[in-house]
This record gives C-alpha cells, structure tokens and sequence, in this order.
C-alpha cells in the first residue's frame, strides 16, 4: 500500500505557506491552514464518468479568513495570523465544524451549505422597488426557492486568553465535549461549548525560568479512552497521562522514553531528540513519534523503547553543523498514519517525503513537484546517494534544497489518498485505480 | 419606517392594520439580527394577523427552513412555537408545529436544541392520545434513529413525556429506542441517554424498571467514558426512590458502591456532589452499612476536588443521619476525618469545610462542641489562609446558639485583627461586611472593647473600596447599637477627621455624615455634624467643597427648617458663586433640590472629571 503511484493534480495558492493539512473523519473533506490566517477547505468530488480511472477529484469548497494579525498592546508582542493546526469534529448534522488556531487563540468554525433562499417581501416588489406601504392590501409570507449551493464558514466561538505561550497542539477529546490545546509549558482542557473557562491540566512551568529545561513540543488525546492523553517534550521523551487519577495532570501515568547511545552523543544530540509530532495510532495501541532524523513507534505498554524506529533522512547526520547553522535543525516536521495504521508518512527536504509499510518494513522516498503530479503521472522513487559514489537517477545529499521542506502530511482515514504540503502548494496522490 | 409610527399614517385605500405586521414579516429576513429577533419575538401577532389556515400552511413551513439563522434567533424561535398551539388552530392543528421543531431539534448548538426539545414537551401534552401515536411518536423515532448524534440526543428527552399516553405496543418500541440509544456509538447520545435515564424510569412500570432500566443503569455506570459514568450517579438517585427497600440491595448498591470507588475522580467527585440525594434515597439503613464508610472513603480521598466535595456535605449527612445513633456515627467514623481534614494540604478543601463545620454544633451539642469541635474552630480560625478564617467568622452564628460566642472570643479577636489588616484589600473588604454580624453576636461591650478601633482604622485606609465599605459599616453599626452610642464612641472620631491634612480623610468625614445622618437623628445632625460640614465649606480642595454642598442636600431633609434657612441656605449660595465650576454645579443642584445621579456631570466640566481621575488613580496606585 506504501505504493502511491498516483495520479495528481495541484492547486497553486499566491506566496502563502501552507501550515497545517488535515483530512475530517470520512475524508470527504480537506482542510488547510496558511501563513496567512487562511483556511481553505477541499471536497472530494464524486467519481465522474469522464475520468473513470479517477477516485474524484478534491475541489475548493470553501474559503474564509480565519485568523487576523493582531498585536498584544500590553507585552509590545506581534501575534501572527498563522494558523498553527485545524482539527475537525466529528460529524454531528449536516454541517461541518473545525477548530483552527494560532499562537494565541483558538476558534470554532462551522461550515455549512445552503440551497434555498426565500423570496418576496411587502413592502418591496421583486425588482428590489419599494411599494407604498399605505397601499398593502394584503399580507405575504416569504417563500423558499431552491438556489446555487452557497458555502458558509461562520465562527461560532473564540477560545481566546487562556495561552500566555504559543499554542503548538489542539486534539478533539472522544468524548466529543472536550479538547485539549497545548502551549510550551502549559495544556488546558476545554469545553467545546464554553469559551469563557478552561481548566489548566499540565503545567511545567519552573518557578524560575532559569530553571527551564525542556518545553511541551505537542500533545494528543487518545482515539478511543477520553481519560487520556500524551504530550511530548523537546528532550525526547513522551509523557501519557490519566485524567481520571487527578484533575492536575502533573505527574504522569507512562514515561517513554529510549536511553540514548552514548557512542551517537555529540553537540546536537538534545537538539535532534526533541520530538517534533506525536500521534495515536487509529487503533489507539501505538503512537508515533517524529524527532529530527526519525520516526518511532511505541506501543503504549512499553515505555523504555520503541517497537519500531525507521530512518527519515539518516544521510543528514554528518550535515547536522550547517543544518544548525541555518536552523532547518528546528523544522518541525509532522507524521501520519494511513487509515489501517500498517503505513507511516513523514516529510523530510527537497520536496521528499517518506513512507514506511509497517509490515514489509519497506520504505520509499516520493517527490512533490510539478512533474510528478501532471495528471495521471506516476509517482517514481527517488534515491539519495549515502556512499562515495553517486548512481544514475540518484541525488546526492549536497545537491538537496533545504529550502523546500515538506513539513505538513495528511492521509485519508480510509483510502490511500494523501495530501502533501510542499510550501505554497497542496498536492494530492493517490493509489492508481486500475 | 417601523412600527411604532405607522398608525399615525393611516393610508387612504390599504388597510392600516396589516403595515406594521408587513414590516414585521419582512423583517424575519432583515440583515440586523436584532431585527429579526425582534420579529422573531412578535411571531404570535404575525400568526394572528395571517390567521391559522395560513398560519399552517406558509408561515411554518418558511419556519421550517430558517435554520440557517443566528442561534439566539433559533432559541427565540424554538420558545415561541412551544405557546402557538392556539395561533395553529387549536390541540386538533398542533402536529403542523412538529417539523419546525423537529428541524430545531437538530441542530449543533445546545440550548437550541435543549429548547426545541423543551417545547416539543410542552405541546406534547396538547396532543390527542390518536395524534401523540399518529405524529408524535413516529417523529420521536426518526429523531431517535437520526443519522446525526443531534438529533438522537434530543430524542433522549422525548421518551418519557409520550410513554405513558401510548398503547403497550408502542410502549414496547419505546422501550426498544431507549435501550438503542443507551449503547449508541457515540459518547454525546449515551450521555444523554444518561442524563435522562431518571426521568424515564419515573414513567415506567415497576417491572419494566426492574428489567429493563436497571441493567441499562448498570451498563452506563461501566461505561468506557467516566462522562458517562458520572452521569449515572444522578440517575441513581431517581431510580433507588422508585424501588422498594429490599431490591435496592441487589439491584442499585452494587453500582453505587463501584461509582463511590471508580477510578476516575470526576465520577467520585460526582458521587460525593450527590451524597446528600443518595443518602435520602437509599434511606437509613443502607446509610449506616454502606454510605457511612463510602462517605469516610470520600473525606480521604486522593484527589483534591473529590474530597473539598465531600467537605461540602459533612453538615448536610450528618444532620440526615438516623437520630437514634446519630451522634455515635458522628464521633467515631465522621469526626475523625473531618479533625484530618482541618490540616489539609489543599486550601479549598479546608475552606469547603470552613464553610459547614460549624454546623456540626448544632447536631452535636454543646458539651461535644466544647470538647471536640473548638479546637477544630480554633484551628481554622489561625489558617494561614484567608478564605478559610472568613468561612469560619461568617457562620459565627450556628456555634453562637450553642455555647455563645465568648468562647471563641480569645482566638476570634487576632483572627479578625489579621484580615482585618489583611495585604489584600479584598480580603479586608469581606471581613469589614461581617462586622454588623459579629458587633450583633459579641455584644457592644466586646465590640468598644476590642473592634472600635479597627471599625475607625479602615476609615482612613488607602483604598477608596474599603473606605466606602468602612462608612457603610459604621452606619449599620449605629442601626444596631443606636445613636446615643454613635454620639459616644463614633461621631467624635468622625467629626475629628475633618481637620485631618489628608483631604481623601477629610471628606470621608462628608461620607460618613451622609451615611450617618438618618440613623443619627435630627438632634445629633443638627448640632454636632451640620456645624462641621458647614465649616469645611471653606476648605481649600474644591472637592471637598463640592462634596459639602452634595452632603447639605444629603442631610437637608434631616435638618429643620429653620437651620436649613438660616444655616445651610447661606452657604450653599456662597457655593453658588465659588470660582470652581463643579463646586457651583453641585451647590446649584443642591439650591434648586434636584436629586440627580452622581455620573451626570455638567458637560462642560473637564475639570472634575480630573479630579475624579484622581480619585480613581489614588485607588489604582493602592490595589
């Protein structure tokens, strides 16, 4: 399944960084988040007869500002408009909500379609003309007429003055009523219908900042048990933790964590741990975690390793002093699952990205760019060169742009459909219907 | 043009009646949702004019579609179609307002729904047993089978209003959604489910609630998600009063003593908020078996909340206690934890149990109370938290009716003389209002003794707040111990703040007086605080001088007339023509008897609105 030859197609936005990409729960939608404060959301067509080889194409449904620039008068700060992370809810009518949020707020969205529109008023006529309102000799009740779908995104609530660090992590709890949003040194955990509270569940604050030694890097609450939930630190370890044992979260209930090799340790060894994204597995048995040059999976009753460990881009280990010099060092590269949970993708340079079948323990090296995803091209492997000497088709690690870096990957919670943020552009493979 | 002015115009050849509902209908549409709120609210008088014929077949179903509005639209709307059985045609017609409702009771937000699900209730009952089974029940299964959780929440609250009006087969199917929707896929639904589970076992035959509600009782108090669970504790309570004594054993007990020890400490908690119900509920002599050591278990609890829960309703479960061995239970199993919980680690605990333990003194009596819970009193009265000596002092009066007040009279006195000196105003600002209370129980003699001069400190304290909150004391103070006191301990000191440096101290002297006046009488008024308030007259702070003039009108319907013509008239004339605008405003004001609100300023004077900055900065400075 780690085969996503595919066919693509891209759609292009202006200069804007996509940053953040996330698939709803059937999959029929697909939301992105930019630099730029905007959301824009994608809908999967129904297959057409035209393109039968086609699964259906994701086209814009809608768009909608969703965050400002705004600046903190009281702490002289700046507070982008970037939207840091979207998370869907699940289904609950025929409309469709988000929480999307920047560094400081978070905002409920609803995005809802309308076909009807009533028509006729009394006191003007259909022309728009009023009528003289000492001449209504009788009264007339709107009536509904059947219109163009219209899409509309309508903020329903602002959860906004609970952060005083940036917000790195939201995660829609499973008892559906609550969600956790998580800072660097704080997690709260809300009430989807109250905006005016949240509850401080994890606080690692040290009494003195000098004290401070690792910040939370990103958080998610379990698939099915709603009591828990992990968090991630930039030492590399993962804390689980149980809300049913206390309302302060604190103290952890699982502590994972892989002693480190000692004949690895160099300058950046704490630099390179620090884990960049954490998710549960669809099954809530595993999760995985992404640090600079990896991605591991733990099973959640083991703490003091990994089950598996697979190598992003080990070739960039020697690199680590220019990548630290030009801080890509602390890209934050995201990872995700495929819906069965048997495959991994994450991001890595050069428009490369990666995936990992869990089973066959096989990985491949996909690129996104214009060539490969002219409709109905085939996605072809791609090969870095790690030895001395360089073969044909393959490209050598000094020759990689580390200017274009795939950081935000979605799968499909069913098919093998993936969306790959490149940049400015979303592209979109899946599997070849033959 | 809008509605009020229409009948003022009255047309030639329309009817002048159907204008203002026009605008009306058209306004369900307008941009402004105030508007269409408006129009929203008045639905009754458009049904009126349209007339129930085209009331059902135009204006409900347009209704039926507006979904799209604003959610305090939707709520007014949801409101208005629970009273419009009549605007319909009468209990015959009231089905037509199902498809609103039904579409209202779909939608995302929950007091929308919560009221749509409400009105659906209401005109429930106006439904004829034929239409209940004919309209009502088949939308209460669509509801139930919804595809969205939404809609099968909603049923949750229908069931139990139509099952007692239906036939048994219908009754059965009922029975069957519930059961469906207690084991829904999605959490939302099984809490809502939950959440009802009482109310629907209260309608049920007591053999159905036998079989049928408790093994769902069962299932949700083990649900995965403690949501769930902790929701069941409610249902507990209805479902033991529905069961005779002898099943409660074996059908409720075993879940509640599962709930009571759950891993989760939002369930317990949940069991602890509920203790008093649950102690009703299951009568006394489970409570001795079961409740006491579950209650005692509770107290000790790991966690924080669960245990200030319990705290909470130490008093309450102890004066429910059977009275035959009341006091024993009291003092071998509950006072021991309470004793532990006196020197807790978390403050809301303590303060919880601030807040009840005096209580207990009643219950126990006074030679118990001597013994037992003094030194718990004591105890609480030294925390080092404020929350926790103010909880203590502001139910004073329970311990007072038992063994009186002076006992406590050694240790009360430094625990009020710290909040009273308290770093943070607030704190000194709810102590001060418990001064009545406490002057009221310890007596004028203890008071002059010991409290005076604390009541006479916060008059002078930086805090514009407490010094407000200090005259307001000193006035209930004299209510209390009568002007004869006043004129012996309070108003020689008030009055001597006049000549204080300070102007801030020395127009609290002008608040005091006009707090005082009224209780003071005429006598003390006239002869002991007009010549003072006279004499600041000549201050040189205009805002001391504009507060004379305010004071004058304040204390001139105290005074006879004769000293207000031939005292406070000439001054306020001299105010009259001060060099100071606001001082001349308020003279005026006071001259010409207008009562007027202190936020109404002349609208030329900027120059008071910077002295009131000053005010408020002196305040700010002091937070």
């Amino acid at each position: 399944s780690n085969s996503v030859r595919s066919d693509s197609h891209q759609f292009v936005f202006s200069a804007d960084i996509i940053s953040t990409v996330e698939f709803n729960y059937s999959g029929e939608l697909l939301a992105t988040g930019d630099k730029g404060g905007r959301v824009v959301i994608f809908q999967h067509e129904q297959e057409s007869k035209n393109r039968p080889h086609l699964r259906g194409e994701y086209n814009v449904y809608s768009t909608f500002q969703s965050h400002e620039p705004e600046f903190d008068y009281l702490k002289s700060l700046e507070i982008e408009e970037k939207i840091n992370k979207i998370r869907w809810l699940p289904q609950q009518n025929a409309a469709h909500f988000l929480l999307s949020t920047n560094d400081k707020t978070i905002k409920l969205w609803k995005i809802s379609e309308r076909d009807k529109r009533a028509e006729g008023y009394n006191l003007k006529d259909e022309d728009g003309r009023l009528r003289d309102p000492f001449r209504i000799t009788s009264l007339r009740v709107p009536v509904l007429m059947p219109m163009d779908l219209m899409v509309e995104a309508s903020p329903r609530r602002i959860f906004a003055n609970a952060h005083t660090y940036h917000i790195n992590s939201i995660s829609v709890n499973s008892d559906h009523e609550t969600y956790l949003s998580a800072d660097d040194l704080r997690i709260n955990l809300w009430h989807l219908e109250i905006t005016d509270r949240s509850f401080n569940i994890v606080d690692i604050k040290p009494a003195n900042m000098e004290e401070l030694t690792e910040v939370i890097t990103a958080a998610e609450c379990h698939p099915h048990q709603c009591n828990v939930f992990v968090y991630s630190s930039s030492k590399g370890t993962i804390r689980l933790c149980d809300m049913r044992a206390a309302a302060l979260c604190d103290r952890h209930s699982k502590f994972f964590e892989e002693p480190e090799d000692p004949s690895s340790r160099s300058f950046f060894s704490e630099i390179i741990s620090s884990i960049s994204d954490v998710k549960f597995s669809h099954s809530g048995r595993y999760m995985m975690t992404r640090d600079y040059l990896s991605v591991k999976v733990w099973d959640l009753n083991m703490e003091n390793r990994p089950v598996e460990t697979y190598q992003v881009h080990e070739y960039l280990r020697s690199k680590l002093c220019s990548l630290y010099e030009n801080d890509c060092i602390f890209d934050k590269f995201e990872c995700c699952w495929n819906g069965s949970d048997s495959a991994i993708m994450t991001g890595s340079y050069n428009n490369f990205f990666r995936m990992f079948d869990r089973n066959t323990r096989r990985d491949i090296t996909l690129e996104a760019s214009r060539e490969s995803s002219k409709p109905r091209a085939t996605l072809k492997p791609r090969k870095v060169s790690t030895g001395g000497k360089r073969k044909k088709d393959e490209i050598s690690v000094d020759s990689l742009d580390f200017n274009k870096k795939i950081l935000h990957t979605a799968w499909h919670p069913k098919d093998n459909v993936i969306a790959v943020a490149a940049t400015n552009n979303l592209y979109i493979f899946q599997d070849k219907i033959n | 043009l809008r509605g009020g002015e229409v009948s003022k115009m009255a047309g030639a050849d329309g009817d002048d009646s159907l204008y203002p509902i026009a605008v009306l209908i058209d306004e369900l549409r307008n941009e402004d949702v105030q508007l269409r709120l408006n129009s929203i609210k008045k639905l009754s008088t458009i049904a009126l004019a349209l007339g129930v014929e085209r009331t059902r077949t135009e204006l409900l179903p347009f209704l039926t579609d507006t979904i799209y509005d604003e959610d305090e639209v939707l709520l007014a709307l949801a409101e208005q179609l629970g009273n419009f059985t009549m605007l319909v045609g009468g209990p015959e017609y009231v089905h037509c307002l199902l498809p609103p409702l039904e579409s209202l009771a779909t939608v995302e937000e929950t007091v929308v729904r919560d009221k749509a699900v409400e009105s659906l209730r209401k005109i429930s009952q106006e439904h004829s047993p034929v239409d209940l089974e004919v309209h009502f029940e088949p939308l209460v299964k669509r509801l139930a089978s919804g595809d969205w959780f939404t809609s099968r929440t909603s049923a949750c609250g229908l069931f139990s209003v139509c099952y007692p009006r239906v036939s048994s087969t219908v009754k059965a199917e009922i029975r069957q959604h519930f059961r469906t929707l207690c084991s829904d896929d999605t959490p939302m639904v099984r809490r809502a489910a939950a959440s009802k589970l009482g109310e629907f076992a209260k309608v049920l035959e007591l053999e159905y609630v036998k079989s049928d509600i408790i093994s769902l009782f069962t299932a949700l108090a083990s649900d995965e998600q403690d949501s769930v669970r902790l929701l069941a504790v409610e249902a507990c309570v209805s479902i033991a009063t529905l069961l005779p004594q002898e099943d409660l054993e074996t059908l409720v007990m075993p879940t509640l003593r599962q709930a009571a020890e759950d891993k989760s400490w939002r369930v317990r908690y949940m069991v602890a908020d509920k203790f008093s119900e649950l102690q009703k509920a299951v009568g006394p002599e489970i409570t001795k078996n079961d409740l006491v050591p579950a209650f005692q278990n509770l107290l000790k609890d790991c966690e924080a909340e669960v245990r200030a829960a319990a705290a909470n309703k130490v008093k309450e479960f102890c004066e429910n206690l059977p009275e035959d061995n009341r006091e024993q239970i009291i003092m071998t199993h509950i006072l021991p934890c309470v004793k532990e919980l006196v020197s807790d680690t978390n403050q809301h605990v303590k303060s919880a149990l601030a807040s009840v333990i005096m209580g207990l003194s009643t219950i126990l009596g006074k030679d118990n109370t001597i013994e037992h819970l003094l030194p718990l009193f004591l105890a609480q009265l030294k925390d080092e938290c404020p929350e926790v000596r103010l909880n203590i002092i502001s139910n004073l009066d329970c311990v007072n009716e038992v063994i009186g007040i002076r006992q406590l009279s050694q240790s009360l006195l430094p625990a009020i003389v710290e909040l009273a000196e308290d770093a943070k105003w607030r704190v000194r600002l709810a102590i001060i209002e418990y001064m009545p209370l406490l002057a009221g129980q310890l007596g004028v003699e203890f008071f002059d003794e010991k409290l005076n001069t604390l009541c006479m400190a916060w008059l002078i304290d930086h805090v514009y707040a407490i010094r407000e909150a200090a005259t307001c004391n000193l006035m209930k103070l004299v209510e209390k111990f009568g002007a004869e006191w006043a004129q012996n301990t309070i108003v020689p000191k008030v009055l001597g703040m006049a000549n204080d440096p300070n102007y801030l101290h020395r127009m609290t002297t002008l608040f005091c007086i006009n707090a005082l006046s009224k209780a003071c009488g005429q006598e003390i008024t006239t002869k002991q605080m007009l010549p003072v308030v006279l004499k600041m007259s000549n201050d040189q702070v205009a805002n001391v001088r504009f507060n004379v003039a305010k004071s004058l009108q304040k204390i001139g319907p105290i005074l006879d007339s004769n000293a207000l013509q031939t005292e406070v008239k000439p001054v306020l004339e001299k105010l009259a023509s001060d060099t100071d605008m606001d001082v001349k405003y308020f003279a005026q004001e006071a001259i010409s008897g207008k009562s007027f609100p202190i936020t109404e300023y002349p609208p030329e004077s900027r120059q008071h609105f910077y002295k009131i900055f000053i005010d408020v900065q002196d305040q700010l400075v002091n937070v």
